[in-house]
């Protein structure tokens, strides 16, 4: 298990009273969170949680309804075309299908960022693209075309990507989903060394709770798209809290009887009387 | 109780029919905003450190243009003898099918080059290219690019349009030439006279003005081929089934798209 980082440290993230929606359906709810510098910091929450609406919107992917997210210092919400591109490149992001360019072998896949944002020689940027392959164990495999990657190794070839521009912050989407539990166990291992190699702080969403316990230093629970708790694994397994209890024993959560709102769900209101979309 | 009853109804056909409207009107407006970025990046990408690559221009040409020039040859060549065996019948009616080739040569060059070209382009590519943005959508390769600093309009669709917009009307060019001379080796046969007769009486007729009138129309094709295709890709939802869904619309839209935009031009310009 991870320790918990001591020493004071900056933050890299920084959100305020986050709320987004879709349509009118609110999926965060004044979502306030910070992770440290250096910090392994994992979200939680089950399907529909609005993990990883809180992803994309500290991506830049979606923009929020209300509230300020600030990614190392710099309040995303104004930033030009250019400030965003370049604040982009010290992100590092691993999706959850590893999301590579199916049309490019790994290789290539793996230096686009080098080829679009700097000026390396062709040599040099396959060398630095080999060096990260090692690190995540895929070397050898640049000739390859994404399709013909197991699970496993398409999620490393994406840390390798991820990686490759040295990034302050790596993202990783469901790094555990769609994979068996020795191989999803190995991505634990590696998202560890990674952060220990390059000094990283690293934001993970996940459901996978054995996953999220071996690698946090702290947990984030959003439930409902509301914070429930923030706090150490040891912190987390000590809570009262009911929701957490269920989250953390896999029990599915007691519905509250609510006759009036059953009521309209079948009659397809809404409370103000207009049919619901 | 009836009348209310019937009158939701209405409301109902009217709120889809607004509906349906406004998300029209939202679509040709996003068409406008994907021209306008696209042109945005391809003119000052480079002062903002991301250039359209030409590289990347070169290899779509190649897909789009290079690649379709067996097809367009052969389809141009049918059209053009069936162009030349049609207007023979019709002409002998009058005893006048000497003047055959007037016919041949512009409608040859003022409508079937661009429109044949219009439509095999807008399937082999225009298809293409909705099923490569949706797809990439549904991979989050898209994602991935926007999160890796790498505008994805600028990476993705401008080197599709620049590629279009020279390609089209090239091929449309190809299927001027490929059109007349199948058509001329017809009437060579048919009515017995030498081909270099033919071009001379095609040349006759033919001046830059009907070249133009089709290559100008082309260039409208193409960009509404690419602006379809992308627009419709980058909807996408649902999936592997969504895909195919896009792709087909794009199909569909594109090819509609060209034709009334090919009436409206002749409409216009002819008058």
């Amino acid at each position: 298990m991870a320790s918990p980082h001591s020493s004071p440290r900056g933050k890299a993230i920084e959100v305020e009273h986050l709320e987004t929606q879709y349509g009118s359906r609110k999926v965060l709810k004044n979502v306030s969170l910070a992770v440290d510098d250096g910090e392994i910091m994992v979200v939680m929450g089950g399907s529909g949680s609005g993990k990883s609406t809180l992803m994309r919107a500290i991506l830049g992917l979606q923009r929020p309804t209300a509230g300020t997210i600030r990614v190392l210092g710099e309040d995303i919400a104004g930033l030009g075309t250019r400030k965003m591109a370049a604040l982009r490149r010290r992100f590092g992001v691993a999706f959850q299908g590893g999301a590579l360019f199916s049309s490019m072998t790994v290789g290539d896949n793996i230096m686009l960022p080098l080829r679009e944002h700097s000026d390396l020689d062709e040599r040099t940027m396959e060398i630095m693209a080999r060096i990260k392959l090692e690190v995540v164990n895929l070397a050898g495999f640049e000739n390859l075309m994404p399709s013909e990657l197991s699970g496993g190794m398409l999620k490393r070839a994406a840390f390798a990507r991820a990686i490759i521009m040295d990034p302050k912050i790596l993202f990783c989407d469901e790094p555990s989903a769609g994979l068996d539990p020795v191989v999803s166990s190995t991505i634990d291992d590696l998202i560890l060394r990674l952060r220990e190699a390059m000094d990283m702080t690293v934001v993970v969403v996940t459901h996978d709770l054995d996953s999220a316990f071996k690698i946090a230093d702290r947990i984030t629970i959003l439930d409902e798209g509301r914070i429930l708790f923030v706090g150490t694994p040891d912190e987390v397994r000590a809570q009262k809290n009911q929701r957490i209890q269920d989250l953390l024993n896999r029990r599915p959560p007691e519905e509250a009887l609510d006759p009036e709102a059953y009521l309209r769900r079948l009659t397809g209101e809404s409370p103000s009387g207009e049919p619901v979309s | 109780m009836q009348k209310t009853e019937s009158a939701t109804a209405l409301a109902r056909t009217l709120e889809r029919i607004g509906r349906a409207c406004v998300a029209g009107v939202e679509e040709v407006g996003t068409w406008a905003a994907v021209l306008g970025e696209a042109t945005f990046w391809t003119v000052a990408g480079r002062a903002f450190g991301q250039p359209v690559r030409m590289a990347a221009v070169f290899r779509e040409m190649m897909d789009i243009g290079i690649r379709a020039i067996p097809i367009i040859a052969v389809m141009s060549a049918t059209i053009g003898v069936m162009l030349a065996i049609q207007g023979i019948y019709t002409l002998r009616i009058f005893g006048a099918e000497w003047s055959v080739t007037i016919g041949i040569a512009l409608s040859m060059t003022r409508e079937f080059a661009p429109m044949i070209t219009g439509i095999l382009v807008a399937g082999r590519s225009g298809s293409a290219l909705a099923a490569r943005v949706g797809t990439m959508k549904i991979n989050q390769e898209i994602d991935a690019l926007d999160v890796m600093g790498i505008n994805p309009v600028r990476f993705l669709v401008a080197p599709a349009l620049i590629a279009l917009l020279v390609m089209v009307p090239a091929l449309t060019f190809l299927a001027d030439v490929t059109g007349l001379l199948a058509a001329g080796l017809y009437v060579r046969s048919a009515l017995d006279i030498s081909l270099p007769a033919y071009w001379q009486q095609i040349f006759e007729f033919l001046n830059l003005n009907h070249l133009v009138h089709g290559l100008g129309k082309s260039f409208i094709f193409a960009v509404l081929i690419g602006l379809i295709g992308i627009v419709n890709g980058s909807s996408v939802s649902g999936g592997a089934e969504g895909v195919g869904r896009v792709t087909t619309r794009a199909v569909v839209q594109a090819i509609s798209a060209i034709i009334v935009t090919d009436m409206f031009f002749a409409f216009v310009v002819t008058r």
